[in-house]
């Protein structure tokens, strides 16, 4: 047996003997995620349980070196872990921004204090963490963005708003982008900078989405100090850690269309619309259309498979994480209308206990969502001309 | 397995590439196609293909081959794809030569596979009959005769069976159309009495022809496999089939894509590039996407195939389907995108697209794979 398929063996025992049964069954609802942080509550015992063995394996981030709390695996072995927990049906023990945004831009941006401070809370789900970005005069141009960081000795002094943070009303940190130098050309006068939303003159105000939920934030900057220390990068230059923290992001959003519900579409669907004596849906084309969907819902999942298995042969290009993201998404804005057909009018049912307080209408409404945040599916389509095609004045 | 091709099989590429860009480019079908050529592909240049061990790509080493598997034979096809090479490769390399060492016996493979492999032996499948794929409802007729077998009735799309020199037949034994039993594959001597081939010379400038069996005997040795157990055989060299003309496909589309691009960089109207128009840079973008997920999805269900053959079925349900939707999309945007000149025939984008419409239609198209994919998963 080769080493590998020692470790999957030894990984598929592993996860058996240590991932409760209820942390196997498909998520069904916001609770059901775990994000770490200060104020962090289990709403479960076995999510503890399972959130607490991963941690100690430094499995809640398999591939970090095992001296910033992970599990120091090569790719091989993450993939294997990813698949095993798959298979078995295994939740993510921990889900956080530190983990698929700020972690990934440390690690190849950070000083070896900044790793040292952060990287370990992050993996132990110590420091809930929210991403500073758009504001209200910078969404997909965002290089010009205004908050303004001004030099006071070793501090600086931040000033403005950010909008669509999420969370940002749960979170212990954030990592932002500020404007360290206001006449030079707009993408060389950021910096990338870190600091803790206790500070003095952080607030935020939730806001109400069409789901009727509010996961992002406006969040207000006034005269918050700041060391000069928490600058990720080199100061002006923050727009390369940006870009790519935001590469990572659209790998993790892209991600969202490869995750199945749980059931299988056509099962649900046939709950609702029934099947004809052959065991075929009633609705013909609504059937057409889940199996054009899961084909290209299996296509997404041979695609991130081959983007991750490129990356590691050094054939992968930087900007396909754009191609992903586009795609990622616009499919599982499909996957939420095919269940809003599927399930008629026990869908449209916003508060009733047997709808779970509509969970799925909201959950639909909240996939509009994903082909404009990390970038609208216009601005990846656009990088993807430019970057991969290198197509004239794009 | 990594999701990527190994380093042996980006050399085979590359030599198929270097071969039939050099010997095969799409001014050679169009040679052929212009010249009304009675074979419609060059045997010459099939002898070359013999030489260099792509004949007999998955005909076993003690048979003369090499013995390799799916995903190199996909390797092949894409290059074919790009040039839109006419070759009995698909016909009698892949779907032949894989019915023949999967199903055979050991007399019917070293009769057979030695001339596969060497380029000597041309082999075409005979499997549709009606206007769609349908291999199932499969209704030729076969009545016991003495020691052997009468097969009556008419195939219809056999590749290349205008040259061939073995026709496998399915046929129905028993049961009844629809059915997977009762399905029994034939080796037949296309000189055999009251055989008739007329050859269809397609859209694409690629062969097929029209064979009609009038009661024509063969005898017990000519069963491939087993009488009324030819359905899960024929369905297995099917999927290896699927999964070829996928590649070609990806091919098709690639070329295509890469010929569309190049022309969005070097067209001026308005007094610029029409490639800096974001109205085409985002279709553009779009296409790239679908092909790049679909050459994916191809490789998967390759892979798959050589690895897990039993298992294959959905993996080249999505791979054909995807194929099929993304070489049509990248086809149409081609012709679109070279306006006026796309629609000439002195321009190749024409042939992409006439040859995409065949590969589509080959082994079950889009939808055929869409619904047997809903099948497998019970909806």
């Amino acid at each position: 047996m080769s080493d590998l398929e020692q470790f999957r063996r030894e990984t598929r025992l592993w996860l058996e003997a240590n991932c409760p049964p209820e942390m196997r069954r498909p998520m069904t609802s916001e609770e059901d995620t775990f994000w770490g942080g200060r104020n962090t509550t289990f709403s479960s015992e076995p999510q503890r349980v399972w959130f607490e063995r991963m941690r100690d394996k430094g499995w809640t981030v398999p591939h970090w070196p095992k001296e910033f709390g992970g599990g120091g695996l090569d790719p091989e072995q993450t993939k294997i872990v990813r698949q095993e927990m798959a298979a078995l049906g295994a939740r993510q023990p921990l889900t956080s921004f530190g983990i698929s945004m700020l972690g990934p831009a440390l690690l190849k941006y950070g000083t070896d204090a900044q790793k040292k401070e952060h990287l370990p809370r992050i993996a132990a789900g110590l420091i809930r963490w929210c991403q500073g970005y758009s504001e209200p005069n910078a969404g997909s141009d965002l290089a010009s963005l205004q908050t303004r960081a001004e030099s006071d000795g070793d501090d600086f002094i931040i000033n403005g708003q950010k909008i669509w943070t999420s969370y940002a009303n749960y979170a212990d940190w954030i990592f932002c982008l500020v404007r360290t130098d206001p006449a030079a050309k707009k993408h060389d006068g950021i910096s990338f900078i870190l600091f803790d939303m206790a500070s003095n003159g952080v607030s935020t105000k939730p806001i109400l989405l069409i789901s009727g939920r509010s996961p992002f934030c406006e969040t207000f900057f006034d005269d918050v100090r700041v060391p000069k220390a928490n600058v990720v990068g080199t100061i002006n230059r923050g727009w390369d850690v940006a870009k790519y923290l935001l590469q990572h992001e659209r790998a993790m959003i892209s991600g969202m269309g490869e995750r199945g519900v749980g059931r299988p579409l056509g099962q649900i669907a046939a709950d609702s619309v029934g099947t004809d004596e052959h065991g075929r849906l009633e609705d013909p084309i609504l059937r057409g259309q889940i199996a054009a969907f899961e084909i290209d819902e299996a296509a997404l999942a041979c695609a991130a498979e081959r983007a991750v298995d490129l990356a590691k042969a050094g054939e992968g290009h930087p900007a396909f994480s754009s191609a992903m993201k586009y795609y990622g998404t616009e499919l599982n804005k499909r996957r939420y209308e095919i269940l809003m057909s599927a399930g008629g009018i026990d869908a449209l049912e916003w508060e009733s206990e047997r709808s779970k307080g509509g969970a799925r209408p909201r959950a639909w409404l909240r996939t509009k969502a994903n082909s404009i945040e990390g970038g609208t599916s216009e601005v990846m389509l656009g990088i993807v001309a430019k970057r991969i095609l290198d197509l004239p004045g794009a | 397995m990594a999701l990527v091709l190994t380093e042996e099989q980006s050399m085979l590429r590359d030599s198929a590439r270097g071969l039939i860009s050099d010997k095969a480019p799409v001014s050679h079908l169009r040679q052929l196609r212009d010249a009304k050529d009675a074979t419609g592909f060059s045997r010459e240049l099939w002898k070359t293909f013999a030489e260099m061990g792509f004949s007999g790509l998955l005909v076993p080493e003690e048979f003369g081959g090499s013995d390799l598997g799916c995903v190199e034979a996909g390797v092949v096809m894409e290059e074919i794809g790009r040039n839109l090479m006419p070759s009995p490769f698909l016909s009698t390399s892949v779907l032949a030569a894989s019915a023949l060492s999967r199903g055979g016996s050991a007399a019917q493979k070293s009769e057979h596979l030695p001339g596969i492999a060497d380029g000597s032996l041309l082999a075409s499948l005979a499997i549709d009959e009606g206007t769609k794929h349908r291999p199932l409802m499969t209704r030729m007729q076969v009545v016991r005769s003495g020691n052997g077998f009468r097969l009556a009735g008419d195939k219809a799309f056999v590749i290349d069976g205008h040259t061939a020199g073995l026709l496998i037949v399915a046929a129905r034994t028993a049961g009844a159309a629809g059915e997977r039993d009762g399905l029994t594959l034939f080796l037949v001597d296309p000189k055999a009495k009251g055989i008739d081939v007329e050859r269809t010379a397609m859209v694409d400038s690629h062969n097929a022809a029209r064979i009609k069996f009038d009661n024509v005997e063969v005898n017990a040795d000519s069963v491939l496999g087993d009488v009324d157990q030819g359905g899960v055989l024929l369905e297995g060299v099917l999927n290896i089939g699927r999964g070829a003309v996928a590649s070609e496909m990806v091919g098709v589309a690639e070329e295509v894509f890469g010929r569309t691009v190049n022309y969005l960089r070097e067209r001026r109207q308005f007094g610029k590039a029409i490639g800096e128009f974001q109205a085409l840079q985002h279709r553009a973008a779009q296409l790239y996407i679908e092909i790049e997920i679909t050459r994916a999805t191809v490789l998967k269900a390759l892979q798959t195939l050589d690895a897990n053959f039993e298992h294959a079925a959905a993996a080249v349900a999505v791979a054909k389907a995807r194929a099929g939707s993304t070489a049509t999309l990248a086809v149409q945007e081609g012709v679109q995108m070279h306006g006026g000149m796309g629609m000439t025939d002195q321009f190749d984008i024409g042939f992409f697209m006439k040859r995409a419409r065949v590969c589509q239609e080959m082994f079950g198209d889009s939808n055929f794979h869409a619904d047997q994919l809903a099948r497998m998963k019970g909806y």
